[in-house]
């Protein structure tokens, strides 16, 4: 049923996907946009994502040396295994979501289901650009994203959460040995870059891409809530309300 | 030169060792792969009944460390290995015969022994310009490489040369020198990395193919699994300060001295598929990081080419300066905060110079 949903949404211009009815509404100033899952998932992946950032940068970097005997202390080990335990709950929280996605609302496809193949989603993200850039004053009366703000979910959030999980796995494999699951389900990896130095790097690289991600994904949720006069972030209790 | 019929036991009972010694050997050997007590007649039978491996070595554009590595073998002694397991018909760097005769034995082996005997190359070949950049016997190496490959039954590609292209491939490449499997491609293939390969790993391999008679299990990069499967990390003595978060700051502080892990000094052991922390070098004396040096990750794909030998991350060159992920990620984090905050700055201003216009102003 979900696909005839999702090519129904397909044919849909942006606007209507925004205009379209929700289960739950709450007037014609507001509507109920994130369902639970995708709110609990963004929160479970927001912590996920700090746990794996932090251990991930120490793990990259290393930690100031500790003294005394080796069999006393397993400090780098637990930072490894708090990052791959993230690394699990991210992965499946990920699995979920792609699953929520399926069947959820229409919202809950918009980061990964992106109509790059429109005019008028190419003309609305211009227009947000020209927004964003003072050039053009209307608030944002969307329900859900933006189409702005809907290509760098895609662009920067799906596309190298996926990188990451993906190069994640393989490079635990490595780890885990050659007759490991995640060898055998990720250790493709290899054949594109043989050197996992080179599958570090990106992996690294990866973390900085979400990292500036996070940085304008948060300053552009509290801006648009003060400038759109929208009600503080709709991810907590799931409803969009315009305050004018 | 041995005759192809010839057998390890023949040659070994003409050196004078019993068939008691012969059998017991059989049976270490079966032990100490981690077979079956039936193994050890299979491997009498074999060795008994099968003939000796015939073996051609090449050298393409090459440093000879490979070979230099393969004498020094001490499990089994080198000694063993050519004038016992293998039939060694060609091998330009040791052998007696030179010039035209070198070259006629060679063509007399590839006729001989058509579809049986191993090809093992030291070195790669130079494909620019005809691949006259290695000339071997008046013909570029290319060409001899393809016609021996032609008729062999399998290749070991010797050290990072071979296997990966070392130095002579990395950038810019000028004489465009290729790995071998970029070159022969309808043969198995048995890459053995390293620069040089550990002498017993080499050693090892030819006693393999020699006593089975087939070539053994590879991993996913074309490695024999029973040597590259597992990382230098992964077996690394120091691998409990690794745990426990104990690094060498400096190449000289106290740590170093305590023999706390490199990690922090750009080791790649955690990078690197090898044998060195299992194996050793030189009869199992040492390896680099038991010796208090990082590991170069010689046995890796273009391990000149990923910048200093002391960062555990690869150089990017893209933006026109020389940075790894961490310096150019930070770099972008700041770039994007420092706009993030200049555009807020921006909205604020805005929205104050524009406040007696608004519409509808807040309750």
């Amino acid at each position: 049923m979900f696909v005839r949903d999702m090519r129904n949404e397909a044919r849909q211009p942006p606007a209507a996907v925004d205009a379209a009815p929700t289960e739950r509404g709450i007037g014609h100033r507001g509507a109920y946009v994130y369902d639970a899952p995708v709110r609990l998932w963004h929160w479970v992946n927001a912590a996920a994502i700090l746990m794996l950032a932090l251990t991930g940068y120490l793990i990259g970097t290393g930690t100031p040396a500790m003294s005394g005997q080796a069999s006393g202390d397993f400090l780098f080990g637990y930072i490894r295994f708090a990052h791959f335990s993230a690394g699990y709950v991210l992965s499946v929280g990920f699995v979920l979501r792609i699953y929520s996605a399926l069947i959820g609302n229409r919202h809950a496809t918009q980061i990964f289901c992106v109509p790059l193949w429109r005019g008028c989603f190419w003309r609305d993200v211009l227009h947000e650009i020209r927004r964003y850039g003072f050039l053009a004053v209307e608030p944002d009366r969307r329900v859900g994203h933006n189409p702005l703000a809907q290509l760098a979910m895609f662009l920067m959030f799906t596309q190298t959460i996926t990188f990451m999980i993906v190069t994640g796995f393989a490079l635990y494999g490595q780890g885990a040995g050659s007759d490991s699951w995640q060898d055998r389900l990720f250790g493709w990896v290899f054949s594109i870059w043989p050197n996992s130095q080179d599958v570090h790097t990106w992996h690294h690289l990866g973390l900085w891409v979400i990292l500036v991600f996070v940085l304008v994904h948060i300053y552009a949720v509290i801006r648009e809530d003060i400038m759109s006069r929208r009600s503080i972030s709709s991810m907590i209790s799931g409803e969009r309300e315009f305050r004018d | 030169m041995g005759g192809a019929t010839e057998t390890l036991y023949s040659v070994i009972r003409r050196q004078g060792i019993t068939r008691r010694s012969f059998h017991k050997f059989c049976s270490l050997t079966a032990a100490s792969l981690g077979l079956g007590p039936l193994a050890a007649s299979t491997i009498a039978d074999a060795l008994e009944t099968k003939p000796r491996v015939p073996v051609i070595w090449l050298h393409g554009l090459e440093c000879t460390c490979c070979s230099e590595s393969f004498i020094r073998s001490a499990h089994p002694l080198i000694k063993d290995t050519l004038l016992s397991m293998i039939s060694l018909d060609y091998d330009d760097t040791i052998m007696a015969a030179a010039g035209e005769q070198a070259e006629a034995i060679l063509e007399e082996a590839r006729a001989k022994y058509k579809g049986k005997y191993v090809l093992a190359v030291e070195g790669n070949p130079p494909l620019k310009q005809g691949g006259m950049f290695c000339i071997d016997g008046g013909k570029p190496f290319v060409e001899k490489l393809r016609s021996m490959a032609e008729e062999s039954m399998a290749i070991i590609a010797w050290g990072t040369c071979a296997s990966w292209g070392c130095v002579q491939a990395a950038k810019p490449n000028p004489t465009g020198a290729a790995p071998i499997d970029q070159v022969i491609k309808n043969k198995p293939i048995i890459k053995v990395p390293g620069c040089p390969p550990i002498a017993e790993v080499m050693s090892g391999l030819v006693t393999f193919i020699t006593t089975f008679g087939k070539l053994p299990e590879l991993d996913r990069q074309g490695r024999p699994k029973m040597f590259y499967s597992e990382r230098i990390h992964d077996k690394c003595y120091r691998r409990s300060h690794f745990d426990a978060g104990q690094f060498v700051e400096e190449w000289d502080d106290e740590c170093a001295r305590k023999g706390y892990c490199l990690y922090k000094m750009g080791c790649k052991g955690p990078t690197t598929y090898n044998a060195c922390s299992a194996l050793r070098w030189n009869g199992g004396v040492s390896f680099p990081i038991q010796s208090g040096h990082g590991c170069l990750s010689c046995s890796e794909d273009g391990f000149w080419d990923k910048g200093s030998f002391y960062d555990r991350l690869t150089t990017i060159k893209q933006f026109g300066i020389e940075k790894n992920a961490d310096q150019i990620g930070m770099a972008a984090a700041g770039v994007v905060g420092l706009t993030v905050a200049a555009h807020a700055a921006v909205t604020a201003v805005k929205r104050l110079t524009n406040k007696p216009d608004r519409t509808a102003p807040p309750k």
